[in-house]
């Protein structure tokens, strides 16, 4: 199918099978690496990102499900440059270890902050419960999460 | 492994007519798209659904609630329309995580007819009606009637789930709803409980049980349901149903526990359920 839709503000238009993951088309046919494949059906959030403002996991959507939407990346947080207060704060708190579950960890808390812009902690925890780290643990994600909240105020 | 075709209907009309075709609606993806990778059965095609407007609305009435098949868990946690049902915001709030819910479908979970379902729980304490499309026109059944067994339902060859109509309770219901598991978020239940209980005079005058994962449906258990009519919601009283209600249940051993621990918890969620209200936790009970 002839696929149109935005990825971090640009119009995208791609010849693909509409059951392509949205996963696949952003790492290997649009070379947007940043968004990773953990588990592959559903269970840890390595692969979120933002269709339309809202959070959904890459690696569970087809091409044909984005179809004229907005699909923003962890690469379109940092597109001018400058870091994003999640990504500044994540490392302020060394909330980074291997790196691997960041990118969906900072895309879910993007959409937390959109819907909720003061959480709290436990709000927080909550929202980002789909989100696993096998490293560094929460503590330093929470906070982080909670210091870019303060920031954006 | 490739997925299959994927074609996307322009209307409910058309959609019917592709599913007759051999096709498979295709909604939020969360359960279906886990199967096919895990080498379930293979339709011919998929009938994306997810974005059909008819299937997406959310329509209060003087009655009740209508729900389209293809509205998002959160599109009806967000909905006004089910403010006058708590019980279905308890139970839809548990499900996986906020990108599933944005993702997965009502509809979905009705299809997947899994009993550890947990947006099935208050379809089965409203006693919830399934609304039907198919080639031969519209039919719908009681959520008892459609669901058969894990992954059965009642959808013949060429139907779709349209929506689900819910029926406002009556008023004073004190809603309860509980999934136990093994970690708290993202998990298929154990064992978890909803609740509708109407109390009179401090003692229950109706109490609507459901439970989950404990049987190849979504269980109402009846008898315990009768056995709870006239006692003090206290965990004394409920106490001495406890055990009818876990040799109601009709566990399965498998990864998540074995049989005898489901039919434990089982009873131990209702003592649960006194404690709360013991508690004033419940939602709805008035402060």
């Amino acid at each position: 199918m002839r696929l149109s839709f935005r990825v971090n503000g640009k119009e995208v238009t791609a010849d693909v099978p509409p059951g392509r993951r949205l996963l696949d088309l952003l790492r290997e046919d649009l070379g947007l690496t940043g968004t990773k494949e953990g588990c592959g059906e559903g269970e840890c959030g390595a692969c979120t990102v933002i269709v339309d403002g809202r959070p959904r996991l890459s690696c569970l959507t087809a091409a044909i499900q984005v179809a004229g939407k907005d699909v923003l990346t962890i690469e379109g947080l940092a597109a001018s440059g400058k870091l994003h207060p999640l990504q500044e704060a994540l490392l302020a708190t060394a909330g980074v270890q291997c790196g691997f579950c960041t990118p969906g960890l900072i895309m879910a808390a993007y959409a937390l902050l959109q819907e909720n812009p003061h959480p709290t902690e436990g709000e927080v925890r909550e929202y980002l419960a789909g989100n696993l780290c096998r490293c560094t643990g929460y503590a330093q994600v929470v906070e982080a999460v909670l210091r870019a909240a303060e920031r954006m105020r | 492994m490739p997925r299959p075709e994927i074609v996307r209907p322009r209307d409910l009309a058309e959609a019917v007519r592709l599913t007759a075709e051999g096709g498979q609606p295709l909604a939020g993806g969360t359960d279906l798209f886990v199967r096919l990778q895990k080498g379930g059965t293979r339709p011919e095609f998929l009938v994306y659904v997810g974005e059909l407007p008819e299937l997406r609305a959310i329509r209060g009435t003087e009655e009740g609630v209508e729900i389209g098949a293809a509205a998002t868990h959160a599109a009806i946690l967000a909905s006004p329309a089910i403010a006058r049902v708590p019980i279905m915001g308890l139970a839809l709030r548990t499900i996986g995580s906020p990108a599933v819910r944005h993702m997965g479908t009502l509809g979905g979970n009705l299809a997947n007819a899994s009993p550890a379902g947990d947006g099935l729980i208050p379809l089965y304490l409203l006693d919830a009606r399934v609304n039907l499309a198919g080639p031969s026109g519209e039919r719908s059944l009681p959520v008892a009637e459609f669901v058969h067994g894990p992954g059965k339902t009642a959808l013949r060859l060429g139907e779709l789930i349209r929506s689900v109509t819910v029926a406002f309770p009556r008023d004073g219901a004190q809603a309860y709803f509980r999934k136990v598991g093994r970690r708290r978020a993202l998990v298929i239940a154990v064992a978890s409980l909803g609740a509708l209980v109407w109390l009179e005079e401090g003692r229950i005058r109706e109490a609507r049980l459901a439970l989950g994962s404990v049987a190849p449906t979504v269980l109402r258990p009846r008898e315990v349901e009768e056995a709870l009519v006239g006692r003090p919601l206290t965990v004394d009283a409920l106490a001495e149903v406890r055990n009818g209600l876990s040799a109601a249940v009709e566990p399965i051993s498998d990864l998540r526990a074995s049989a005898d621990y489901r039919r434990q918890v089982a009873g131990n969620l209702l003592l649960d359920l006194a404690s709360r209200a013991a508690h004033s936790a419940l939602c709805g009970q008035g402060g």
